[in-house]
Parts: structure tokens; sequence; C-alpha cells
């Protein structure tokens, strides 16, 4: 197994809090892979994504990553720099006020030449599609627009994971499907790990694996197509399933026999057809 | 129509002025104070006026732009003036009056110092976006590091308000519209009336800002922030051919103030 990240047995509390954030998760994350993070409010999702590049220190268990230990704070820099984090309001993570000279900042502050930092800016710029906005002041973009920047701030840096905490809740729909695109791309294209941590269970479809939190601990953890068919499990956490799954599941109750494990629409249309082709014969 | 307010009046453009680096035009604004404040006779006064005038010239800034620059400060030029006036001892002008022809002469350089004075800041504000400021500053103050006086901080602070200003001129406007609707007056009444009902804008627009400050510094710390030690720069600043030619020229400028002042010319 090839884990960039392996966390052991992690618990937290948050200083002058007395229950516990999150109650012993093991997860080791591979490299290269698409992992959704998928929790209610308060399920610990996002204290998850902030210990793993060294923002929060485990209060017991380990965070290792690519094998170095977070709470070693000689590393914190080196872990930073291979683990990048997009926050959920874009407002409060851009530094600048042109945009080329945010997404500069992180090579910037890891000291390349710069020329290198030019050539970094144009390529990252370029990957989240905002080559033509370099010289635009921040403000005046849209939401998704400006969680692009975000992302191009973060792989400015080359780093070998980003993890996304919540980077959509505050976008209207046609932001949110940019940037989800433009994770996607980043994973598939560039190789680069990815860790979305989300509530929109539709933002979860086209990763490679699915965690389910809830209070503190992993309740769930597979491809999304297993994850979702455990109907019963997903509605006890009160996040449901998506629509298609619903659908399914629904027809299921009244004596069909579908998968549970066609998630996108098109899969979904075929294997009713097909069930109800074999009703009609 | 808080969006309307433009810090420091940076104008884009490509003239001689806009392209000089940031510090040299810091070096030749401290130049040209020092030089005001050298100046003592209406030759002097015509001297540095013609040199400002050129200036404004290359920078090409309307005169009108930067005479709306002053209007705030109408109230301190006249006072300063009428108190000249009236408090300088001399030879009056008719027997027995107050006025002297001393107070006229020193109302008259000292209304026309802080109007330059005004004049000559405004031209670098004009030509020089805040960041290229605050990273010239930067680089000139950086000697002073030695002294341990925080330098770098002091800019980052200085280039993180600026870069904050739209944000939270946005937010205000969204916290008075959320007043407005539910019925908070800030437009009639006496002073003290109006700056009590200011209040629910002030308390909600702290507390944002000290959540985002907090956020900010998180996802800073994430790209690897840790201070100016080791930190490079996209843009680097570099003397130009123009720089050292515009260095010469304010030297030359210091010195034909001296020379008048000392010489009487």
């Amino acid at each position: 197994m090839n884990g960039i990240i392996e966390i052991k047995d992690l618990h937290y509390i948050y200083p002058g809090d007395e229950t516990e954030s999150l109650k012993g998760v093991s997860l080791t994350i591979e490299k290269g892979s698409f992992v959704a993070v998928l929790g209610h409010n308060g399920s610990g999702k996002s204290t998850l994504a902030k210990h793993l590049n060294a923002i929060l220190l485990p209060t017991s268990g380990s965070v290792l990553v690519d094998g170095m230990d977070t709470s070693d704070e000689t590393k914190t820099l080196d872990i930073r720099r291979k683990v990048g984090m997009v926050f959920q309001n874009p407002d409060n993570q851009i530094v600048a006020n042109v945009v080329e000279d945010d997404v500069a900042f992180a090579p910037e502050n890891l000291g390349a030449p710069s020329e290198e930092i030019r050539r970094r800016v144009d390529a990252a710029l370029k990957q989240v599609d905002m080559y033509e906005f370099r010289l635009h002041a921040p403000h005046l973009l849209s939401g998704g627009q400006k969680q692009r920047v975000a992302i191009a701030g973060v792989i400015a840096m080359d780093p070998e994971v980003v993890v996304l905490d919540e980077p959509t809740a505050m976008l209207d729909p046609k932001g949110r499907s940019e940037v989800i695109k433009t994770v996607t791309e980043l994973c598939r294209t560039r190789g680069i790990t990815v860790v979305l941590i989300t509530h929109h269970m539709s933002e979860c479809i086209g990763a490679d694996r699915l965690i389910v939190m809830s209070d503190g601990s992993i309740v769930a953890d597979g491809t999304p197509q297993e994850v979702f068919s455990q109907v019963e499990l997903m509605r006890s956490e009160g996040l449901g399933v998506p629509a298609t799954t619903e659908l399914l599941y629904e027809l299921n109750k009244s004596g069909h026999r579908l998968p549970l494990t066609a998630l996108t629409v098109e899969e979904c249309a075929d294997e009713i057809a097909k069930e109800f082709g074999n009703v009609r014969n | 129509m808080l969006k309307d307010i433009t810090l420091g009046q940076y104008f884009p453009g490509n003239t001689i002025a806009h392209r000089l680096d940031p510090r040299t035009k810091l070096l030749l604004v401290i130049v040209y104070i020092v030089g005001l404040f050298n100046t003592a006779d209406f030759i002097g006064y015509a001297f540095v006026i013609a040199i400002t005038g050129l200036c404004m010239y290359l920078a090409k800034i309307n005169p009108k732009t930067a005479f709306k620059g002053l209007k705030p400060l109408v109230i301190v030029i006249v006072l300063t003036a009428l108190l000249n006036i009236f408090y300088t001892k001399g030879t009056p002008i008719i027997e027995g009056w107050i006025i002297t022809w001393e107070g006229l002469k020193k109302a008259l350089f000292m209304s026309v110092r802080i109007v330059l004075l005004i004049v000559g800041t405004f031209m670098l504000t004009y030509t020089t976006s805040p960041m290229a400021l605050t990273d010239g500053l930067e680089r000139l103050l950086r000697p002073l590091k030695k002294i341990k006086i925080p330098v770098h901080e002091m800019s980052m602070m200085m280039s993180m308000a600026l870069r904050f200003i739209p944000t939270l001129i946005e937010e205000t406007d969204k916290i008075m519209s959320a007043q407005k609707a539910r019925g908070a007056d800030f437009e009639s009444g006496s002073i003290m009336r109006r700056a009590k009902a200011l209040l629910p804008i002030l308390v909600p627009l702290f507390i944002s800002a000290f959540r985002r400050a907090d956020e900010l510094a998180i996802a800073m710390e994430s790209r690897c922030y840790h201070g100016g030690d080791g930190r490079t720069r996209l843009k680097q600043l570099k003397y130009e051919k123009a720089d050292f030619e515009a260095m010469l020229a304010g030297a030359v400028f210091l010195a034909a103030v001296f020379v008048m002042k000392h010489f009487g010319l």
C-alpha cells in the first residue's frame, strides 16, 4: 500500500472542550487518489482536515505525511509544502490585491527564485483556467473564480496533496461545479492526491473513495457506490443518498432487484430500462 | 456609496513617473520635502513651484485633480495663514494696525509651503500602487532590521490592511443594509445621534474582522508563510537607468535650494 497520509488512532480535543472532536480515526490515504469526506456540521470532518497539514496537532495518536510526523515541529514547513489547503471562504485566504501576486505568495515564502515563481504562477493559473485574469483585483471576481485562484495559490506550491475544506460551501451552483471540475482535473491529469471535505453528496460521486464521518468517527468507507448502497445507514446519519440511488432503492422496496451502485443519471436510466425491459418480456 | 473612496488615489498609467522604482520616488519625496523646508524667499519658492509643475507634467497629472486633493485641507491652510498674519511682529502695513508686512509674507509662504507639501506627496500616491509603495518602504527600511525593528512584519501588515479595505467596505455596506432593513436610521438626527447609530454597524464589523484575521492567519501559514526570512518576490525591485537619473536630478534640486538659501542668489 502506498499511503501518502497515514492516520493512526487520532484523537483530538479542542482546548477548553470536554468532549473529543475526533474519537480514534485511523485512515490511510493513497497517493494520487481522490478521496471525499462527507459529514454533517460538527462531525469532525474539518477538524480531521486541519490535522493533515499540521494546523492542529493530535491530542493522541499520530498523523504521518509521507513518513513525517506532523507533531515534529522541525518538519512543519516540509509538511505544509507537501499538503496544500484550500478553505471555505475565498475572501479570507487571498492575501494580495492582484491575482498573480496572490498565487505567487506560497512560492515566495518558499524562497523560489523570481523566474521560477513566474513559471509556477503562470502554470498554476493556466491549470485552473484563470490565466487571463492574472492582473485582476480578486475582490472583483465571482466566488467560483476566487476559489479557483485560491486553488492556484496552493498548486503553485507544487504540493503532493491538496486538501479542500468545504471549498464550495459559499458558492452558487455555477461556482460549485467550476470548483469541482477543477479539483477533479487536478487529480486526474496531474496525479495530485485530493482530499475533498464536503457536505454535498453530489460532489462525492466522482471520487475514488468516500469516507462518511459522524460524531468524530468514520462510519462508512469505500467507493461512492459501496457507501451509497448502504441506504439505511446513510439515512440514519441524516445524510441521505443521491436521488438516483434513492429511486433505485424505492423501486427495490416494491419488489424489483436493481443494483444500488448506479450513481450517475445515465447508469441509473440504463439499469431501470434493463429491469423494466425484463418485466415486459 | 462607500466604494467611491479611493485610498491614496492611485491612478494607473505608463508615464516615466509611474515606471520609476517606488524606492526612488520615496527618496525623491523626502528630498522634495527637505528642499521645501529650506526655501525662504520669493525666488526659492518660484523655483520649487516650477519644479513641482515640471514633475506634474512628467506624471501627466491634471492640476485639477491635484487641487481636488487639497479641498479637505483648505481649513488648515486658511487657519495657518490667519494665525501668521495676526501673530507676526514687524512693521505694520498701516500705523497702529496689527497686520504687518512680515506677517503677510510669512502667511503667504506658509500657505504655499503646505500646498506644495500636499501636492508633492500626492504625486507619489498618484503614480505608485499601494503594494509597490509598501514593497519599496520595506526595502528602504531594511537596514533598520539590524536594530530589531520588525520592518517586514510592518510592511506585511500594511499590505494586508490595503488588501482588506475593499472586502471590509463591502461588508460594511452589507451590514448597513441589514440594519436599515430592520429600521435603523443613519441619516437623520443630531451628530451625536448619528454617531450612536453607527455603533450597531461597528460591533458586527469588528467581530467579523477578527474572525477574518484568524482564518487569514491559518491560510497564510498553510501556504508556508513563516515571516520575512528567506522570502523572495515575484516582482523584484530593480533600479533602472531612469532611477539614477531621477536621483541625480533630486540631488541637483537639493543643491540648488541650498545654494539659494545661503548665498541669497
